[in-house]
C-alpha cells in the first residue's frame, strides 16, 4: 500500500521534472538538442581555408543558441551572414554550438579568450550570460541578437553591440498584402507569447492591414506558447471558421498548426491563406494542389551579423549602441517568394515601403502608438 | 456567434485533442493492467511520431501518394512495439527499477530522434509531408441536425479509429481468456504462474501492444496537426496520457472519457478568446482552466483511483 503510493509519488515527481524540462524549451523556438554539442572543436569547415594575412588578425565568431546552426532560422541565417563576410574580407570567421543553456557562458568566454576581434551571441536567451562575459573582458567586442542588454543602472554596455529589427515595419508592409487580398474583409493574427517583442508584429500588421482596408477586421490571439502545434491548429480553426481568410502568425512552432489548418482548408476549397514570420515559409504551405503561403515578413539576420562585422572591421564597432535593422538596410522585408501575392499589392507593398524609408508613415510598435495611429487614419 | 456554433467548433476541437492521448493511454492501459508501469509513454510517442513522419515522406518518394501517412501509421506502431522492448527487457527480464527504465525511455527517444534527424536532413527539423490525413464529414451522417456538425464534420478518420479502438480494448481486455491472463498477471503474479500462465510472456506483450498503441499516438499527432518532427513536436502529451489513464481509473472507458475531458478543456480554454461572450474573461483563468478542472476532477470527484495490486513490481518466479 505505501509502497504503491511512493511508487505514484516517484512517477509524479518523476513526470514533474521532465515536464518543467519540457517547459524551459518552449521559450527558446528552437529544439532541445541533446546531439550536436559534441562537434565544437571540428567545425572550421570554413575558416581554415582563411588566410589571416591581409587583415592582420581580424576574427568574427559567433554561439549559437540552442536550436543549432541549422535550426532553419536564425542561427542559421546568422552565420549564412558571417561565412559571406569571412568570403568577402578574408577574415577567419566560426561558429560554436550550443547544446544547453548551461554552455552559454563558457562558449562566449572561449571567443573571449581566443581574442576574437567580434563575438556574436545569437539570440536573447543570452542575455544574461553575455552580460556577464562582456563585463570581464572588457577590452573584447561583443555584440547580441534580439535584445538589448543593459548593466544594473540601466545603462547599455560599452563593449556590447545591441542588433535589434524593426520588426513592426516588415509585419506593416505583410499587413498590407493582406489588407489587400482579404477577401471577408477578415483578418486574423496568432502571436506566440505576449511580449514587447510579439506585440511589435502584432502593432505593425494591425497598421499595415488597417491602411489599406479601413474596414477590415482584424482578429488577434495569442496562444501563449511557441511550441504547441495543436494549439495553433485550433486557434487557427476558430478565426477561419468566424470568418478571417488570411492568418499572419509570429509563434514559432506553434505556426506549424495554423498551416495544417490553412491547407485542410484549402482542400476543401475554401480561399484561406497563412503569412508567415522570420523566414521565406512557402515551403511549409505547399500541397498537393496549391499553397497557402501568402507571403512571410522575414527578418534578414544575416544582414545584421554582415553589417555589424564590416563596421567592426573598418574601426566604427558600434559598442553601446542599439542598432535597429529595418526597411533601409534590408533587415526586415517580405519574402522573395511572390507567387500568391498580386501585382496590385507588390506595387502597395513598394509605395508604403517607400512612404515609410521617408517618414511620412510612423508604424505603431505598442498599443498606445497603435491607438494614435488608428486616430489619425 | 451562438451557442451552437460555439459547440460545433469546441466539439471537434476536443474530439482531435483528445485522440493521441487517447491512443497513448489505451496502450498505458495494457502495460500497467499487466503490472508494469509504463512512464516511457511519453518517448513511445516521440518515437512514434519521428518514425510517422519519416516513412511518411519515404513512401511520399515511392509515390505512394494518399496511402503514405496510413501505412507509416502502421510503421510508427511497429517501430514503437519494438522501441519499447528496451522497457520491456530492463524491467521484466533484468528487474529494474520500472520507473528508471521508463525514465530512460523517454531520454533515449528525444536524443535518438534528433540525432537522426540531423544526420538525415542536416538540420533540427524534418522536411514537411504533403499527404496528410485530412478531416472529412462522414457521408449522411454529417447532414444530421445539430449532432452532425458536431461529432461527424470536420474530424479526421483516426479520431474514429482511436474510439472504436477505446470499445475493442475494454472487450479484450474484460471479455477474453487472454484479457483476464493480463489482469490476473498485474494483480497477483504468483497466482497466475500456478496456474499456468507464463507472467513474464504475458507483460513483454503488454508492453509491446503498449509500445505499439503509443507510437501510433506520436504518428497521429505528428501526422494529422504537426505537419513534420522537431525535438519539440512532442512535448508533454505522453505524459497527458499518463494522467488520463490513472484518472480513468485503468479502465478503457474511463481513459476514454479523461481523454475527452482534457480535451474539452483544452478547446474551450482556446476557443473562448473568439466567442464574444466568453471574450471579456481575462485570457489567464482560460488557459489554467484544464489544469484547475483536472486538479478538481481529480481531487473531489473521482474517488480513489486504485491500480492494479502488482504494479511496479518485477516477478520473481518462487518469491513471495
Amino acid at each position: 500500500m505505501k509502497k504503491r503510493f511512493m511508487t505514484l509519488l516517484t512517477s509524479v515527481l518523476a513526470a514533474g521534472t521532465l515536464l518543467a524540462a519540457c517547459g524551459e524549451g518552449d521559450n527558446n523556438e528552437g529544439d532541445t538538442t541533446p546531439v550536436g554539442g559534441n562537434n565544437n572543436n571540428d567545425n572550421n569547415n570554413n575558416g581554415e581555408e582563411v588566410t589571416q594575412e591581409e587583415t592582420g588578425d581580424f576574427s568574427a565568431r559567433m554561439v549559437t543558441d540552442v536550436g543549432g546552426v541549422d535550426d532553419r532560422s536564425f542561427n542559421e541565417s546568422a552565420w549564412d551572414g558571417l561565412q559571406e563576410f569571412g568570403a568577402d574580407f578574408d577574415v577567419e570567421v566560426d561558429y560554436i554550438q550550443s547544446s544547453d543553456a548551461s554552455d552559454y557562458a563558457p562558449n562566449l568566454n572561449r571567443l573571449a579568450r581566443d581574442n576574437t576581434s567580434i563575438s556574436f551571441a545569437i539570440g536573447f536567451l543570452m542575455e544574461d550570460d553575455i552580460r556577464d562575459v562582456a563585463q570581464r573582458h572588457e577590452d573584447m567586442n561583443f555584440a547580441i541578437v534580439d535584445t538589448v542588454v543593459t548593466d544594473d543602472d540601466g545603462n547599455t554596455l560599452s563593449n556590447l553591440a545591441n542588433i535589434t529589427f524593426a520588426e513592426h515595419e516588415g509585419s506593416f508592409l505583410v499587413g498590407v498584402v493582406a489588407g489587400l487580398q482579404t477577401e471577408s474583409d477578415h483578418v486574423a493574427f496568432i502571436g506566440g507569447v505576449e511580449s514587447p517583442l510579439i506585440k511589435k508584429f502584432e502593432n505593425g500588421f494591425k497598421a499595415g492591414v488597417l491602411s489599406v482596408n479601413p474596414d477590415a477586421e482584424i482578429s488577434i490571439q495569442y496562444a501563449q506558447d511557441f511550441n504547441d502545434a495543436s494549439r495553433g491548429q485550433q486557434i487557427a480553426d476558430t478565426m477561419y471558421g468566424n470568418g478571417a481568410d488570411v492568418i499572419y502568425h509570429a509563434a514559432g512552432g506553434t505556426g506549424n498548426g495554423v498551416f495544417t489548418e490553412a491547407i485542410d482548408r484549402a482542400r476543401n476549397g475554401e480561399n484561406v491563406w497563412v503569412i508567415g514570420v522570420d523566414q521565406d515559409q512557402h515551403a511549409q504551405g505547399q500541397w498537393d494542389d496549391g499553397n497557402v503561403t501568402l507571403t512571410s515578413m522575414v527578418k534578414r539576420v544575416d544582414q545584421a551579423v554582415y553589417q555589424v562585422s564590416e563596421m567592426t572591421l573598418e574601426g566604427n564597432f558600434p559598442g553601446g549602441e542599439i542598432l535597429e535593422f529595418g526597411l533601409e538596410d534590408q533587415g526586415v522585408g517580405i519574402a522573395e517568394t511572390t507567387d500568391n501575392v498580386e501585382q496590385e499589392s507588390l506595387d502597395a507593398v513598394e509605395d508604403y515601403k517607400q512612404q515609410i524609408l521617408d517618414g511620412d508613415i510612423d508604424v505603431p510598435q505598442t498599443d498606445e502608438e497603435f491607438e494614435e495611429f488608428e486616430a489619425s487614419l | 456567434m451562438d451557442i451552437l456554433s460555439i459547440l460545433y467548433t469546441i466539439v471537434p476541437a476536443a474530439l482531435i485533442a483528445a485522440t493521441p492521448l487517447l491512443f497513448t493511454a489505451l496502450g498505458g492501459l495494457f502495460s500497467e493492467r499487466a503490472g508494469i508501469v509504463n512512464i516511457g509513454l511519453e518517448g513511445l510517442m516521440v518515437i512514434g511520431a519521428f518514425s510517422g513522419i519519416l516513412a511518411t515522406l519515404w513512401f511520399e518518394t515511392l509515390g505512394m501518394g494518399a496511402a503514405s501517412p496510413w501505412l507509416a501509421l502502421l510503421v510508427a506502431m511497429v517501430v514503437g512495439a519494438v522501441f519499447s522492448l528496451f522497457h520491456a527487457v530492463a524491467s521484466i527480464t533484468l528487474r529494474a527499477d520500472q520507473i528508471v527504465s521508463g525514465v530512460a525511455l523517454n531520454f533515449l527517444a528525444v536524443g535518438l530522434s534528433v540525432f537522426l534527424v540531423r544526420e538525415i536532413f542536416e538540420r533540427g527539423q524534418t522536411d514537411y509531408i504533403s499527404a496528410r490525413i485530412f478531416r472529412i464529414n462522414v457521408p449522411f451522417l454529417s447532414d444530421i441536425p445539430v449532432l452532425g456538425p458536431m461529432f461527424f464534420s470536420r474530424i479526421y478518420v483516426t479520431t474514429y479509429i482511436a474510439f472504436i479502438l477505446a470499445v475493442i480494448v475494454w472487450y479484450v481486455v474484460f471479455k477474453t481468456p487472454f484479457g483476464l491472463r493480463l489482469r490476473s498477471v498485474g494483480e497477483h503474479p504468483m497466482a497466475a504462474d500456478t496456474m499456468g500462465i507464463k507472467v513474464n510472456r504475458m507483460r513483454y506483450i503488454a508492453v509491446m501492444l503498449s509500445g505499439a498503441f503509443g507510437g501510433i499516438g506520436g504518428a497521429v499527432f505528428a501526422i494529422t496537426t504537426a505537419g513534420n518532427f522537431a525535438g519539440n513536436t512532442i512535448v508533454g502529451q505522453g505524459f497527458m496520457a499518463l494522467a488520463a489513464l490513472i484518472f480513468g481509473k485503468w479502465h478503457p472507458f474511463g481513459v476514454m472519457g479523461a481523454a475527452l475531458f482534457f480535451g474539452l478543456a483544452q478547446a474551450l480554454s482556446i476557443s473562448a478568446q473568439q466567442i464574444p461572450a466568453l471574450a471579456q474573461i481575462p485570457q489567464v483563468y482560460m488557459l489554467i482552466l484544464p489544469y484547475v478542472l483536472t486538479i478538481l476532477a481529480l481531487a473531489g470527484f473521482v474517488g480513489k483511483a486504485e491500480g492494479p495490486k502488482a504494479i511496479g513490481k518485477p516477478y520473481e518466479k518462487g518469491s513471495r
